[in-house]
């Protein structure tokens, strides 16, 4: 009997199946490897597993007994802690009390600061780590030291699951190494630990068993042991191309608008990329590789720090802002469509015109009645669902959403669209229409950035391809020299097979 | 060929960042109100010309005593800003209690009865504004705007629109300038603001309690998902800095002699920039006592310090604004620098 079994446990958000009934077993004092491309469920069943969220449908069974938690403070009290790629920490507070937080020591209320210090001494014995003491700021810590507090902190809730999602993602190769070196400590204590990555170097090191999922389903299980790194990537691309992404080929243009050389910035280290006019350029590779800080950079959201980038020709400076980016001819479409990409509470057509008011308006004075029926005219071409260029964008289901931010840069037409993972969490409907859009664009002479996670998208749309892994951008190839599984090892591995030319 | 051969960069292992830096920084952060104090007696000693009288006994008083109402309401208002939260109707519970402990004495309660009345009434609106934002899940800001109104319009109706008087008890000594007996030195209502700054910052320090209220102030969801009962805290946060308010109102009544239902109209504006200067964040997690009461002072100060110089009130209007913002620019360059 597996001290938990997962039977049967399905989730949908809204028409979207994320978890399609995953059966998992997970042993005591085993590292289990959940493995699978952006978007395979592995997330959802961890916050499944720690209850931020509620499954639909299936059952759980902890050490024999039912377990379904019905709040994060529950799992914890079934000794499950999940630990994220975003640290919960509070930064204000002492090692020891983010330590202890909720079950401080205490003598009729008054703190026992001996006594912290004392049982934060006894989990920081097993952990060591040199800039940790119980009375160390939070705020004052690495990113490496501050996931080491909140693994202690999960033991010291006397945790015996313990779930991390991406743990290494920020990490330096000299902490992921401490890190492992901490997780074979828990696996020898007897304790589960769940581990999510997309590096398979990473999950052969620590792990003893995996699970496989795609699109929300357990595809394999097994001990690591016997089975090759070949097998694991064929597993997880395993679907076959959907008729959606039928290949197609643009006359090439040998007409260079945009050259990127040695770009440095936050997230990336090197980046080097041809861009040609009227071509798809795709940029393949893991969440948190740097694609997007790449494509943030260029568009002058966040600083580059060295490298070039020239546009016909010419040099531009490597500080200038998104307006300044704006005028030069560059357009951008973010990942994070409610955060920054549009303006949720405002009308479609304040969206639309946004970067463009000049097209109806004069001396800073909107013709509201032009705006709307600028809007309008789009909302045909892109067969946005609504009558009524005034409702606000708000109201739309998400691909519409993503229609109306696609219609933005298209009214702004500029000569260089950078979009960032343009179809993610959008109806099938809604992807097409996109498709058409770019299309469009494209056969107008425009180039197009196109950065996603999702291979049949890559493979459907692009020219060229590179891809992005732990911030160095790979040589852009023509499409037709990369295969799912090649794109998929660079990605993870960053090494590229078979690449004699 | 080689060139495609892009593989992992491998960090040597290279010595962390430690926090050393972070804690000089953080020292000396504490320490600029403090010398924003020091700075603003000094300049007044200057400019006054008679240093010997701005710093005399008397006038130290006088500043002391002005600054009661500020200093007590100020405590209640650290903990709700620690927390993360906010309360924009102290000026309006002050009046309310301020009344209530007018009517207290005039209809013949004990005026330890009234005070305790008035308090307790501050205590419970605390509690009412908790249950507003936690249960009809309304943010601090409208939930504390809208207790203004209604606080302020019932210590009108409860005064009928006009001042209570009350006859002259103990009350009245509360925060006078020379107190009662002599050899007090300060009035009451300054040792009292004294003990009870002293006691909240022992309680924020070293109080289940007061590390729960940092650690709501700094990251709420960290706070939940350790099992923290993150709504019934904040009605306890709440309903302790009501207590505070509503004391405040008994200081009012005493300075005024009187129960005053117009009185004291933006005064959470002032406890807030005492707050503020004294090094906390309107965003939570940090603050301390002491330093929201060097701010309080800072602020006496500069009013007296204005009054010493014959300068008219909207001098102090102006130096006070660009007080707040110069405190909050120099916390926030200090952040960025740590």
């Amino acid at each position: 009997m597996a001290f938990v079994e997962i039977s049967n446990i399905a989730k949908r958000f809204g028409a979207t199946v994320a978890l399609d009934h995953v059966n998992i077993q997970l042993q005591k004092g085993e590292v289990h490897a959940l493995i699978g491309e952006n978007g395979a469920g592995k997330s959802t069943l961890m916050n499944i597993l720690a209850g931020h969220i509620k499954p639909d449908s299936g059952t759980i069974s902890l050490d024999g007994k039912p377990y379904i938690p019905s709040n994060p403070t529950d799992a914890r009290r079934h000794g499950i802690a999940l630990i994220h790629q975003e640290l919960s920490l509070c930064h204000h507070l002492t090692v020891a009390e983010n330590i202890l937080l909720g079950m401080e020591s205490s003598v009729a209320g008054w703190i026992d600061h001996r006594e912290m210090r004392r049982r934060t001494l006894e989990v920081l014995k097993t952990f060591p780590h040199p800039d940790i003491t119980p009375e160390s700021r939070v705020s004052d810590l690495s990113i490496a030291a501050r996931q080491v507090v909140e693994i202690c902190r999960a033991v010291a809730s006397k945790a015996n699951i313990i779930l991390m999602d991406e743990p290494t993602s920020s990490l330096q190769r000299y902490d992921v190494d401490q890190l492992f070196s901490l997780i074979r400590k828990l696996k020898h204590e007897g304790l589960c630990v769940v581990y999510i990555s997309h590096f398979l170097e990473e999950i052969r090191e620590i792990a003893d068993r995996y699970t496989v999922l795609r699109d929300g389903k357990s595809i394999s299980t097994g001990t690591l042991d016997s089975v090759t790194n070949d097998q694991i990537v064929a597993q997880m691309v395993g679907r076959s191309v959907e008729s959606l992404y039928q290949p197609h080929q643009h006359p090439t243009s040998r007409d260079v608008l945009l050259q990127v050389r040695d770009l440095q910035c936050p997230g990336v280290k090197n980046a080097s990329f041809d861009l040609h006019r009227g071509e798809v350029l795709g940029i393949a590779g893991l969440m948190g590789a740097g694609r997007t800080e790449m494509i943030r950079a260029l568009f002058g959201l966040s600083p580059i720090k060295s490298g070039s980038i020239l546009l016909n020709g010419k040099p531009l400076s490597l500080k200038d802002s998104p307006a300044t980016r704006i005028s030069q001819g560059f357009g951008y479409l973010s990942e994070d469509r409610g955060g920054e990409g549009l303006g949720l509470s405002l009308s479609i057509a304040d969206n639309i015109t946004a970067t463009r008011y000049s097209t109806c308006s004069q001396f800073g004075w909107i013709d509201l009645g032009k705006q709307q029926s600028q809007a309008m005219d789009w909302v045909r071409t892109l067969a946005i669902k609504t009558n009524n260029a005034l409702q606000p964008v708000r109201s739309l289901s998400g691909g519409n959403q993503q229609k109306v931010a696609l219609a933005r840069l298209m009214h702004q037409d500029i000569d260089i669209l950078l979009l960032d993972e343009p179809t993610k969490g959008i109806d099938i409907g809604s992807k097409v229409q996109i498709y058409e859009a770019v299309e469009r664009c494209v056969s107008a002479g425009k180039a197009v950035l196109l950065v996603s996670s999702y291979l049949p998208e890559l493979f459907g749309k692009c020219d060229r391809l590179a891809v992005m892994c732990r911030g160095v951008l790979s040589q852009v190839r023509p499409i037709e020299e990369w295969t799912p599984e090649s794109v998929l090892e660079m990605a993870i591995g960053g090494i590229q097979k078979g690449s004699d030319q | 060929m080689a060139k495609a051969e892009a593989s992992i960069q491998q960090e040597p292992p290279v010595a962390k960042k430690t926090g050393v830096k972070g804690h000089a920084s953080s020292l000396l952060g504490r320490l600029v109100p403090f010398f924003g104090l020091i700075f603003v007696i000094a300049i007044f000693a200057i400019l006054t010309r008679a240093p010997g009288q701005y710093l005399s006994p008397v006038n130290l008083r006088i500043v002391l005593s002005q600054t009661v109402i500020v200093a007590i309401g100020a405590i209640g208002m650290t903990v709700i800003i620690i927390s993360g939260g906010i309360d924009l109707s102290v000026g309006s519970v002050v009046a309310l209690t301020g009344v209530v402990t007018a009517l207290g004495v005039a209809n013949g309660w004990s005026p330890s009865l009234s005070i305790l009345a008035a308090v307790a009434l501050g205590g419970f609106i605390g509690l009412v504004d908790a249950l507003i934002i936690t249960r009809l899940r309304v943010v601090p800001f409208i939930a504390t705007l809208g207790m203004m109104g209604i606080a302020r319009g019932t210590a009108k109706w409860l005064g009928k629109e006009q001042t209570v008087n009350a006859p002259n008890t103990w009350i009245n000594g509360l925060a006078v300038t020379f107190p009662n007996p002599p050899w007090l030195i300060v009035p009451p209502g300054v040792w009292t603001a004294l003990i009870l700054a002293v006691l909240i910052a022992l309680v924020l320090r070293n109080t289940v309690f007061g590390r729960r209220v940092f650690a709501i102030g700094s990251n709420e969801s960290a706070a939940r998902a350790c099992g923290i009962n993150t709504d019934r805290l904040k009605l306890w946060i709440y309903g302790i800095a009501g207590l505070f308010f509503g004391l405040a109102g008994v200081m009012q009544m005493s300075r005024l002699t009187q129960g005053d239902p117009t009185v004291a109209v933006g005064i959470e504006l002032d406890m807030i920039a005492a707050v503020v200067i004294g090094g906390a964040s309107l965003n939570g997690g940090e603050g301390t006592i002491l330093g929201s009461m060097i701010g309080a002072l800072i602020m006496a100060f500069l009013r007296n310090g204005c009054q010493q110089m014959g300068w008219p009130s909207y001098y102090q209007e102006i130096i006070i604004g660009t007080i707040i913002v110069l405190a909050v620019a120099i916390d926030r360059q200090r952040h960025k620098l740590s």
